[in-house]
């Protein structure tokens, strides 16, 4: 049972400091702060059950966080739907999504998976930029009607907040509850010898095409949160491809396979851009960094930074997981 | 006795190469039957059709009364036929436990995580390895054949299909092996083996069958098959060949 694993209290615990930081003397900048590091955590973390827990590189892993926003924002906005409800079927329409072009793609296996997936993400982009309902490449604006049913702007921002963090913590409970299951086991068997796994009865094409669909889920639903909280979306800022490539630095960063190396991977790497972005000196120097760091994580710590941790104090392992 | 596996006509070509060729073979229920050939003769092939890693183009492959011609690998573990590889395929970054641990939760009975712990328990213990919390990648060769072997088996099968399972080993390993492949039979699990240890294949073998470029080329008891004379042909040369070149007329 999950309730069991001493880490699944400790993702409780990260969720409510989350959310009784801000919340103590109404630290509004603080929780913009705090909304950025929830959002880098739920991509890696999602993005991981791909990279680190299945061995399939995926490029264009944003393209679920910004169909996600867009489903969203037209259910709020045009067709009126309470927040909530809209971020839970954005998940769900974008997951369907995700499993049936995963059953196509997930057919080829290493660099050529990988290049699919950069297709998938240019060809929703240009579909999106073209598509006359969604606004096409201006994107849509949320009315100031939307925030009305949630008490107002203030109040609204605040539900969004505790929503998003929400979904942070179930993507760490995911992660957690799907590294020990039977389902886990069969994904890491795919991760170290797809043909090997096969052999031993693991169903590879479809294990693959749920997983790859699962990934999709809450970064959708923290899409259609986020871009209902920034009030606008079009195409260029929910297709970033930069933002795909940094979520797999954030990963390897942190440590693949690993619940708690794709979180501090994500909180570090958000700190250290935002600090970067901030300064005079150096803002639109953090591409520059994050490239430096990823290469000096594949060559001197391929575990990142928690397999560094796991390698100090082996009976880490059982704990952090 | 009952009839496990029937293979009945089967080919498989690559391109223009036939690789096997219209071969027929059965396996009775607790019998170990031994799949001898030169290099090259086509027997892996064989395997690989058999447990559906490669699709055959001609024939039948009937396990327990059940057609598998069509299966794919995963659906034939299920069924209960389990395989090792010729070249040892462990999951390298999981455990020794683990590896056997996902052999017995996707096998024939399909148990649940706890259930199929102690399952892999038991089978290391029976295989004789002893560190399971191990990584897979650090394990000797001979370690890598017996993990090879321990997953199939934690798949609780009917027919083992046992791939060169001696070729790589020490003297010592090799009598520890064959140990292991009786104890196998005894607990009446049928075996299927490729072999190329011919003093290995005959003592543990009940019955032979020889392949040559990708035909059948005999069948029968171990001291059948080692006194044909097409078999020694292929594997010796023909035994009158420098009379037969050197005649003039």
């Amino acid at each position: 049972m999950i309730l069991r694993r001493p880490f699944f209290w400790i993702i409780l615990l990260i969720a409510a400091g989350f959310i009784y930081a801000p919340l103590h003397g109404n630290n509004v900048s603080l929780r913009e702060d705090l909304i950025l590091v929830a959002i880098a955590i739920i991509l890696a973390s999602n993005l991981n059950l791909m990279i680190g827990y299945t061995g399939y590189v995926n490029f264009g892993h944003i393209v679920f966080y910004g169909l996600g926003g867009y489903v969203g924002l037209y259910l709020t906005t045009v067709r009126g739907w309470n927040l909530a409800l809209s971020a839970l079927v954005a998940g769900v329409v974008v997951s369907l999504f995700a499993f049936l072009f995963g059953l196509a793609i997930l057919r080829l296996r290493g660099a050529y998976f990988a290049l699919a997936t950069i297709g998938i993400l240019q060809a929703v982009q240009a579909f999106v930029s073209n598509f006359d309902p969604w606004g096409r490449s201006t994107g849509m604006y949320l009315s100031f009607e939307s925030y009305r049913p949630l008490g107002g702007a203030r109040h609204a921002l605040w539900i969004t907040y505790f929503l998003i963090i929400t979904v942070l913590a179930l993507s760490m409970i995911l992660s957690l509850a799907i590294k020990n299951s039977k389902f886990g086991l069969g994904l890491f068997a795919i991760r170290e010898d797809e043909d090997a796994a096969v052999v031993l009865g693991v169903n590879a094409t479809v294990y693959k095409a749920i997983i790859y669909s699962v990934s999709a889920f809450l970064p959708a639903v923290a899409g259609a949160l986020m871009f209902f909280k920034n009030g606008m979306i079009d195409p260029s800022i929910a297709f970033e491809y930069m933002l795909s490539l940094e979520g797999i630095v954030m990963l390897m960063l942190g440590g693949q396979g690993s619940v708690i190396g794709a979180a501090l991977g994500g909180t570090l790497y958000e700190k250290l851009r935002s600090y970067l972005l901030t300064s005079p000196a150096l803002s639109n120097f953090h591409l520059v960094i994050a490239g430096g760091l990823l290469l000096m994580v594949v060559l001197f710590a391929p575990g990142g930074l928690i397999g560094w941790v796991y390698r100090l104090v082996p009976r880490a392992r059982k704990v952090i997981e | 006795m009952n009839t496990i596996l029937e293979v009945r006509g089967v080919s498989k070509r690559f391109g223009g190469l036939v690789a096997v060729s219209d071969v027929s073979f059965s396996i009775a229920e607790g019998e170990i039957l031994g799949l001898i050939g030169p290099n090259g003769a086509g027997k892996t092939t064989l395997f690989n059709v058999v447990n559906g890693v490669y699709k055959a183009d001609q024939g039948t492959i009937t396990f327990a009364g059940k057609d598998i011609t069509r299966c794919s690998p995963d659906q034939v573990v299920h069924f209960g036929l389990a395989r090792t590889h010729q070249i040892v395929k462990p999951l390298n970054g999981l455990t020794v436990l683990d590896n056997v641990t996902v052999g017995a939760c996707f096998g024939r009975e399909y148990l649940d995580m706890a259930a199929a712990r102690k399952v892999a328990s038991e089978v290391l213990q029976q295989v004789g390895l002893e560190r399971t919390d191990m990584m897979a990648r650090s394990l000797t060769i001979a370690g890598k054949k017996r993990l090879e072997i321990a997953r199939a088996l934690a798949a609780k099968p009917k027919l083992l299909l046992l791939d060169e399972v001696l070729a790589g080993l020490n003297p010592t390993e090799v009598a520890a092996m064959i140990e292991l492949v009786r104890k196998i039979r005894d607990r009446g699990i049928s075996v299927l083996m490729i072999e190329h240890l011919m003093q290995a294949i005959m003592s543990l073998s009940d019955r032979i069958v020889v392949l040559n470029l990708g035909r059948k080329l005999a069948e029968g008891r171990p001291d059948e098959v080692v006194h044909n004379s097409d078999v020694v042909e292929c594997y010796l040369g023909f035994p009158d060949i420098v009379d037969k070149l050197t005649r003039t007329d």
